[in-house]
């Protein structure tokens, strides 16, 4: 398990509220991340784990609520463009249905936020990207455009994308719900091989199995809250609450069925 | 098929043929060159929903799309005159030529545009590029492949209509048919003729679109 540092969170969410119209999906969200740790966020459907995310990184502008990335402090319902690229130039996402590049090679798809976003020289981007590339199993397939890759290679080529521009944070949203168990299997291995190496990372997830044994911390949101919030195997042996029993309650039951 | 028409017909074919190189290709090319750039400009404007300019580019494709190429041509060529502004033939045709594919190819820009996943301009954003880097590397370049086969057969369709020019004095296929029928009276073997002239230039565009569409297939882009 990552070394937590007891130095300030390296990012830090305050009061982060979000409404789709009549539907408040976030009700004032706090969430702090220590440099290298691994947080997974639980919670049932439309508990609002993706939103909370997607706020962090401005792809959904909140309502209201605060950002600290690495010393830096944002207001989240007032941030700037110039602000919005410079959060997003210190963090990484990788999505639930991959978002790979479609007119870009797999090296393409590395090196495109390194040479525009980060102006890289070309050659020093290639050799990061390839570095990236190997740590996910991919060099091999450097030339191959996405359409030519399975949902598991796509998602591992997303995740060299994200480490490439050394992000203070990744987040993953649902990154394995789309991909068959074997595929899936795949992913958390890199993914498990990225927190090992002491990469921040906030993941949202169904994967129990890689929340207990690669997570630090849980976070469980329900209605656009969080729960509970615990040690990650705590947060599994000694439910803090109700709602964390009942849902891990139909976790568990969801895998059990169709056993007799 | 007499002698007499036979020889009409081959003697024709170079002299119909020349204005189609000299005049048919060359205004169809610059026109849909120029349509492009006015197509991509007014695409953009409606996706990037930017006030007023949308606006504009809705009236400009509502009033183009609704009236009749051949009375554009007049409108510029014989009414513009009346207020002081008289252009000769060739620009008059490459302007209005342009100007007319522009609003088609506008609207299938735009559909293309809007086909392209949000997830990629999010993914874009999301390593740190501006909008206008994200448009201008990742979903601008997937929407005019997208794009490719309905903008192939704009510029087909175009080939055809630069026909419409001879009306305003522009001498292409057409009109140098005609002067032919007007001195042969040999009207049916000759419009069959210059109509086999204009197939033949379709046709090298349309096995031209086959092999670009390919091209495009092996660079990642097959559809589906």
């Amino acid at each position: 398990m990552a070394e937590v540092s007891t130095t300030a969170p390296i990012l830090q969410l305050a009061g982060v509220c979000k409404a789709f119209g009549d539907a408040e999906v976030l009700h004032g969200i706090d969430l702090a991340v220590e440099r290298g740790e691994v947080v997974a966020v639980l919670g049932p459907s439309g508990s609002g784990k993706t939103t909370l995310l997607r706020c962090a990184n401005l792809l959904e502008h909140a309502d209201a609520g605060e950002l600290a990335l690495d010393g830096a402090h944002f207001d989240l319902a007032r941030v700037t463009a110039k602000e919005a690229a410079e959060i997003r130039r210190n963090t990484a996402f990788v999505f639930q249905s991959y978002n790979l590049f479609r007119n870009r090679t797999v090296l393409g798809n590395v090196t495109e936020g390194l040479v525009v976003a980060h102006r890289m020289p070309k050659d020093e981007a290639r050799e990061i990207a390839v570095r990236c590339l190997e740590r996910v199993g991919m060099a091999d397939r450097l030339d191959a455009y996405p359409v030519q890759l399975s949902g598991g290679q796509q998602q591992r080529v997303a995740i060299a994308r994200a480490m490439a521009t050394s992000p203070k944070v990744v987040y993953f949203d649902e990154p394995t719900s789309a991909l068959d168990p074997e595929l899936t299997v795949e992913v958390l291995g890199v993914m498990r091989d990225l927190a090992q190496d002491g990469m921040t990372m906030v993941v949202v997830t169904h994967e129990m199995g890689f929340a207990r044994n690669v997570a630090d911390r849980v976070v469980f949101m329900e209605h656009g809250v969080v729960q509970a919030e615990a040690p990650a195997r705590e947060f599994f042996d000694h439910p803090a609450n109700e709602r964390v029993r009942a849902f891990l309650d139909t976790v568990r039951g969801s895998q059990t069925l169709g056993e007799s | 098929m007499s002698d007499r028409v036979l020889g009409i017909l081959a003697d024709s074919f170079v002299q119909i043929l020349i204005p189609g190189l000299t005049a048919t290709i060359p205004l169809a090319l610059i026109s849909f060159v120029l349509a492009l750039g006015i197509a991509v400009v007014v695409a953009l404007v409606q996706y990037a929903r930017i006030p007023v300019l949308r606006q504009l580019a809705r009236l400009y494709i509502w009033i183009i799309r609704g009236t009749p190429l051949l009375i554009q041509l007049y409108v510029v060529f014989y009414g513009l005159p009346d207020l002081g502004i008289t252009l000769d033939p060739w620009p008059s045709a490459i302007i209005v030529f342009s100007i007319n594919t522009g609003a088609y190819s506008a609207e299938t820009i735009r559909g293309a545009l809007e086909s392209v996943p949000a997830g990629q301009l999010e993914a874009g954003y999301c390593v740190g590029m501006t909008y206008l880097q994200v448009m201008r590397r990742i979903v601008l370049p997937q929407a005019l492949r997208t794009a490719f086969p309905p903008l192939s057969n704009e510029l087909i369709s175009l080939v055809k209509d630069t026909s419409l020019a001879a009306n305003i004095t522009v001498l292409e296929m057409l009109m140098a048919t005609q002067r032919i029928v007007s001195r042969t009276y040999e009207a049916l073997p000759l419009y069959l003729e210059v109509g086999v002239i204009y197939l033949i230039f379709s046709t090298a565009l349309t096995w031209l679109q086959g092999w670009g569409e390919r091209a495009l297939a092996r660079r990642g882009m097959e559809r589906g």
